[in-house]
């Protein structure tokens, strides 16, 4: 199994969700966040003050995938979340021990 | 109208002093209510109903406690209760420049002495009929000089008794609450109307016409703010906006009764763009006037009051009345910044202005009101323990209390 976890423009939100349901994905779990990557935050004024602001609003979505499908699902997602403009966000995939379903205690892929 | 200056003020400090910013107009709400009817009314205004002559500096004390102020002598009380908004509002201007770091008890004490020895003198300089600076012709319609420069100059020198913020220029002290800071300044605007246009003391074409253009030189200021900010930062903000229509406000205040609803736009539009320039001269110069008291009132206030020389209508305009207009602003300016200055002094080398720095970082809420503004304990942001959230008995929530030093 996988974690996909993406990083994204909050506006994406639908799209993204909209993609991985249409992949077949059940369930995904979504986290406001706020950072930056390499172009860093935005400018604020007030009263000619400028103020930096590094951390700007994301999204977080983590998806639980069995390994043969979590490459093509980063894919999805990337596709899906992509403007094109600075500040899209990332996607990464990380190897999952295990897996349990808190109602049944089922394991492994058949707790996706 | 103090109440809106709350809520100006209010949304443009941060989260943890944004009740101490609010009680700031309140206590003088409060405090200048009351001496005006003691004494304040008698030493401003005096003499003007007496016909003694005392030189033009301050009235006497024949109405000393509201005496022979009655129902049945309705124009002077109206007048006298007109005139008790005026000197409100003008101590509470310079809360502003103090936001976030003085002591609640000094502030009031501030508040009770400067009005006592500052406001109550000039308001009788420029508007009782024996006074010095009304006699020599000086235009002050509705408190150009006697409110703005009178609290813009204070403000300053108070600024510099107490000094800057901790974090000045490193930390962001950004607005807590635009939209806050938007209503501060719709009530503000409402409250003008009977502030300018009541200063005509009758229903008749002077306050329409103050009306007018109290309106429209408001109008333009922001249109002026925002142009310049615009140019100068790449975007129109809802502060500048907010603070455009105070700067117009307040540069219309001395002059509108004597200009042309032309001149009252061009009054707008330069005192707008001004002050947007002025505010930012806090940084070059290195004070901290927090909420820009000075670049707003004071820079604004000298507008109104010098250009009135030049665009008043009615046979007053020109290079002599100019010089009036500068003698009036210079005057004030000169005695208010002086007497505050040393006022600030005696208060810091007493009984201390300035909160502790352990106050200040923490915020000034918890310090003196023993209150937060808000309860973030359910947003998930943490910053705030959530309140109640140990029962305690009656007697153990007042042991706790913090008591004001």
């Amino acid at each position: 199994m996988k974690l996909i976890t993406a990083v994204i423009k909050p506006h994406r939100l639908d799209e993204v969700k909209d993609a991985l349901q249409a992949f077949g994905v059940h369930g995904l779990t979504v986290t406001e966040a706020s950072g930056y990557g390499r172009q860093r935050g935005h400018t604020e004024v007030y009263r000619g003050a400028e103020y930096t602001v590094d951390l700007v609003p994301k999204v977080r979505i983590e998806i639980l995938v069995e390994d043969s499908d979590a490459e093509q699902l980063v894919e999805v997602v990337v596709k899906a979340a992509r403007t094109g403009k600075i500040g899209d966000g990332k996607v990464w995939s990380l190897p999952v021990d295990t897996a349990v379903r808190v109602r049944t205690g089922e394991r492994g892929p058949d707790a996706l | 109208m103090t109440p809106g200056l709350a809520f100006f003020y209010g949304g443009m400090v941060r989260v943890k002093s944004a009740l101490n910013m609010l009680m700031m107009s309140f206590i003088a709400l409060g405090i200048s209510s009351v001496l005006w009817v003691l004494y304040g009314f008698t030493l401003a205004f005096g003499t003007n109903y007496s016909d003694a002559d005392d030189g033009g500096l301050i009235g006497n004390l024949d109405f000393l406690g509201f005496q022979d102020i009655t129902a049945d002598n309705s124009d002077m009380l109206a007048f006298a209760v007109f005139q008790l908004m005026f000197a409100v509002i003008t101590p509470a201007l310079m809360s502003g420049a103090l936001a976030d770091r003085v002591k609640f008890s000094s502030w009031a004490l501030f508040i009770a002495l400067w009005i006592s020895v500052v406001y109550f003198p000039v308001a009788h300089w420029v508007w009782a009929s024996d006074g010095w600076l009304f006699e020599q012709e000086v235009i002050d319609f509705a408190g150009g000089t006697a409110v703005h420069i009178n609290a813009g100059a204070g403000a300053l020198a108070a600024v510099l008794v107490i000094g800057k913020r901790v974090g000045f220029k490193k930390e962001p002290m950004r607005p807590h609450n635009l939209p806050m800071v938007l209503l501060g300044a719709a009530l503000l605007w409402f409250g003008w109307f009977g502030f300018n246009a009541g200063s005509a003391l009758s229903p008749n074409g002077t306050a329409a016409l103050m009306a007018l253009n109290t309106q429209v030189a408001t109008a333009a200021a922001i249109l002026g703010w925002l142009a310049y900010e615009r140019i100068r930062h790449g975007a129109f903000t809802t502060l500048g906006a907010a603070s455009g229509a105070i700067a117009g406000l307040v540069a219309i205040t001395p002059s509108g009764a004597h200009v042309t609803p032309l001149g009252a736009i061009l009054i707008g539009l330069v005192s707008g763009a001004i002050c947007a320039w002025a505010v930012s001269l806090k940084y070059k110069l290195g004070f901290d006037d927090s909420l820009d008291v000075v670049g707003v009132h004071l820079v604004g206030g000298l507008v109104g009051t010098l250009l009135v020389g030049f665009l008043a209508t009615d046979g007053l305009g020109g290079f002599e009345q100019f010089g009036k207009q500068a003698l009036g602003a210079f005057a004030v300016m000169a005695y208010s910044f002086v007497v505050t200055y040393l006022l600030a002094q005696l208060i810091q080398r007493t009984i201390g202005f300035r909160a502790s720095e352990e106050e200040e970082v923490a915020g000034l809420d918890l310090a003196y009101h023993a209150e937060t503004g808000y309860d973030f304990s359910q947003s998930g942001t943490g910053t705030v323990p959530a309140a109640g959230s140990v029962p305690v008995t009656a007697d153990a929530a007042a042991g706790e209390k913090k008591v004001d030093a």
